[in-house]
């Protein structure tokens, strides 16, 4: 029976929400890993019921967990994210060298096409890959041994991978996306990287059109569109029709353009979503507003989304992996916030509804579409 | 046997309940007890000390016999109670503020 499982990362621990396709009712299990950070959690495309998780502490460090089970069940894998040769350095916040050290996992990625393959975005920023299912993990170092990896430097939320982009029509193409450095390419699944930034304009950086430097908070693309890629940066909704070779800003009407999330519609390649906040301190919505705003255009124009989403004395933040996109027929949104609560719209955003409240902050929200 | 005392996290994480009860090869030190600890308990890797470099995580800190043993040198012998095994080594997350 299709069903939808959203898996929830979360300050305190991981949540795993499992619905049928009406998704009208919900079971929630958990909390698992109860007291550690739990920055990410995805399924593989490929098995629905191999988990992984991103386990961390400032404490006590980073580890992974890998469930065969759909989350029933959990062990951990290797913890070891060792940077290949000499790490070197990159900028501090005050222009000064730094060395790379690793911190934590942000983002778990598995591969489109091997059981046993996945990816993870670290901090400090760097991508690593397993072969055999989180046993052994290493860096494909092409990425940092890009010329301008000394340059790089951290946002506000450190020097993070967050976002991996695996071209569904070629694996050995993915798009990478870096606070404070950029968008990346690679077209040779990760030996060489190429930076892709160009058109993107930030006020808060010495060249506000560098080749790298820029604070991209999230990147997304529709699967049938591999070279359509949208993104959310600092400030700025942007858009690239050539695989990120260039790109044009489509904020449009929108009412503030900083945020952290965008995704894409599972059917409508031109149907986008984000969450606006009010400003680069002020992480919250605009007026205590709740609002998800659509473009069905691509763009430019955009639509507030509110039936349903509280509409006063509201101050949560969304985070970039916080929200997420089901394939069912009639296409379900989802996207937790710093308040603990998850809320789903299962018409493509026209209505909305809490599925559950008083989580922990949320950091991560994945849906699975369950076959 | 030395008795060590993990904090809650890490007893979760190791499915441990209670006091872990080591023997160590050798004299007894922070290396040696943690040493033991790792190779009985290997996800305890990478939690304690960094990995690589070994070096106590800048968060965790090491107790015993009323003393804060954290900034001990490795090799340094444990206090004899805790060697014998009449007071607890305590590993700690670090608290600021109470």
């Amino acid at each position: 029976m299709a069903g939808v499982r959203l898996l929830v990362g979360t300050r305190k621990g991981a949540f795993v929400l499992t619905s049928d396709e009406a998704r009208k009712s919900w079971d929630v299990s958990g909390p698992h890993f109860a007291g550690w950070e739990i920055y990410h959690v995805k399924g593989s495309p490929i098995d629905e019921n191999r988990i992984y998780a991103s386990q961390s502490s400032s404490w006590f460090g980073q580890q992974i967990q890998r469930s065969d089970d759909g989350g029933k069940t959990w062990q951990p894998v290797d913890n070891t994210f060792a940077y290949d040769g000499v790490p070197g350095t990159h900028q501090w916040y005050d222009g000064t060298p730094h060395p790379w050290e690793f911190k934590r996992v942000w983002h778990i990625e598995p591969s489109t096409t091997e059981a046993d393959t996945v990816y993870a975005g670290v901090e400090d920023a760097a991508l690593f890959r397993s072969n055999d299912g989180g046993k052994s993990w290493h860096e494909l170092p092409g990425l940092r041994g890009h010329g301008s990896g000394a340059h790089w430097q951290p946002g506000a939320g450190g020097m993070c991978l967050h976002t991996i982009l695996i071209d569904p029509s070629d694996a050995k193409r993915m798009f990478i996306a870096i606070s404070a450095a950029g968008a990346f390419r690679t077209e040779d699944g990760g030996e060489s990287w190429k930076p892709i930034n160009r058109g993107l304009k930030s006020e808060y950086i010495p060249d506000p059109e560098a080749e790298v430097g820029h604070c991209v908070h999230r990147l997304a693309m529709h699967p049938s569109r591999p070279n359509v890629l949208f993104m959310q940066k600092h400030w700025d909704v942007m858009r690239s029709d050539d695989g990120g070779n260039s790109w044009r800003e489509v904020s449009g009407n929108l009412p503030t353009d900083f945020g952290f999330v965008i995704d894409v519609h599972a059917h409508e390649p031109e149907t986008i979503y984000v969450v606006p906040i009010k400003s680069d301190s002020e992480h919250f919505p605009i007026d205590g507003r709740l609002q998800v705003w659509r473009s069905r255009t691509g763009g430019e124009d955009w639509e507030a989304l509110t039936n349903g989403l509280p509409q006063s004395n509201c101050y949560v933040n969304v985070l970039r992996d916080a929200m997420s996109i089901d394939t069912l027929d009639s296409c379900g949104i989802y996207f937790g916030t710093t308040g603990g609560q998850v809320y789903a719209s299962s018409d493509s955003g026209d209505t909305w509804a809490a599925i559950v409240r008083d989580l922990p902050p949320v950091l991560s929200v994945e849906a699975q579409t369950l076959r | 046997m030395i008795r060590v005392v993990l904090p809650a996290h890490l007893k979760m994480h190791a499915n441990v309940n209670g006091e872990v009860m080591l023997a160590v090869d050798g004299p007894a030190t922070q290396k040696s007890l943690l040493d033991a600890l790792e190779t009985h308990y290997p996800v305890l890797r990478g939690a304690i000390r960094e990995q690589g470099t070994l070096k106590r995580r800048a968060f965790v800190r090491f107790f015993a016999c009323q003393r804060d043993l954290s900034h001990d040198e490795p090799d340094a012998p444990l206090p004899d109670a805790v060697a014998s095994g009449a007071q607890p080594f305590l590993i700690i997350g670090a608290l600021a503020g109470g």
